[in-house]
């Protein structure tokens, strides 16, 4: 028998420099050009696209302009429903926070590795979902602060809490505030990397059982691929979710920064 | 036992976390739905609060995953 070809389903995830960058600095930092840094800018090169292809502003939009339309009233009305009318100002960053995520995520999932273009999922990693997390985490702060100043802290004491319950309270909302970007991170990059993680092992069942004949196929290889078709579909829509959830939840947290509760 | 095998059982063990949290999100799908045909006038104005619940029950399974990946890679 041949020797056996290990599948590692985390080697997916690997960061390589690319162009021969490997050994670019600034600053005695590498900030090397990997194959995160180029889906980033390819994500971000296909939402300008996406988006310039749509702000032709027809009087009856054609298809194009009504797909780049129904995303922006999608952010406008969910930011009116969270956050009020003056929510109306965060509509540009939380729609290119939500296009990019979406973007990101779905360019991750394109089967382009029939055509030997490997695509990498950025929103896989807890770099890049921790740092959007903190952005919007900040901007929540900067918001909150220059807002309502040291009344800003009254977010930690529901109204109608007991004097005695005060000090638990406080500490209470504290941690679950504080938790919050991390919690925002890591649920994008876990589900991000869980569907790939899945979709990598049930390959690597289809590709080994079809190494070790065809009874083997018949019983293990066919229904992991038929299984794998369907992971496919739930992924895309996990894709969307995940984006929105993000999205969703910066502008809950916007609102607690804007009318406090 | 010899720790590697350790590290796996509880790598194995975590995995029951996604399932509990499988009951989660099927729950909270599941009330929306039972509320949405009641009345299903103020369904739409509710989504948002669903998929903060989805959200909300979803993490504390993904929560299992990490704690197996990080037995697996980490530990």
């Amino acid at each position: 028998m041949a020797t056996e070809a290990k599948v590692d389903p985390m080697h997916q995830f690997t960061i390589q420099p690319m162009f021969g960058t490997d050994q670019l600095e600034l600053l005695g930092y590498n900030i090397a050009i990997t194959n995160s840094t180029v889906w980033m800018a390819i994500s971000a090169i296909v939402l300008w696209v996406f988006v310039a292809g749509g702000m032709k502003r027809q009087l009856v939009p054609g298809r194009w302009q009504m797909a780049v339309e129904s995303f922006t009233g999608l952010i406008d009305d969910m930011l009116e429903a969270n956050i009020g009318k003056n929510g109306r100002k965060y509509v540009p960053y939380i729609f290119s926070l939500f296009m990019f995520i979406l973007f990101g995520n779905i360019l991750g999932l394109m089967p382009l590795g029939v055509v030997g273009l490997h695509p990498f999922t950025f929103t896989s990693h807890f770099t890049v979902t921790g740092i959007l997390a903190i952005i919007s985490f900040g901007i929540v702060l900067i918001v909150g602060f220059a807002k309502h100043k040291l009344h800003f802290f009254s977010l930690f004491v529901p109204h109608g809490t007991p004097v005695p319950m005060i000090p638990i309270i406080f500490v209470v909302e504290m941690i679950s505030f504080m938790v919050r970007p991390f919690s925002l991170g890591l649920r994008l990059f876990v589900a991000m990397m869980a569907g790939h993680v899945l979709l990598e092992v049930l390959s690597s069942f289809v590709i080994g059982s079809s190494n070790a004949g065809m009874q083997y196929f018949a019983i293990a290889g066919i229904p992991s691929f038929l299984l794998m078709i369907g992971i496919c579909a739930l992924e895309i829509l996990v894709a969307g979710i995940q984006a929105y959830v993000f999205a969703l939840l910066t502008s809950v947290y916007l609102n607690d920064a804007e009318n406090l509760h | 036992m010899d720790a590697e095998a350790a590290k796996l059982l509880g790598a194995g063990l975590a995995a029951l976390g996604a399932g509990l949290a499988s009951l989660g999100v099927g729950n909270v799908f599941a009330k929306f739905l039972e509320g949405a045909l009641r009345n299903p006038g103020a369904a739409d104005g509710q989504q948002g609060r669903l998929f903060i619940g989805f959200a909300a029950a979803e993490l504390l399974g993904l929560l299992s995953f990490v704690v197996a990946m990080i037995l697996i890679f980490v530990a």
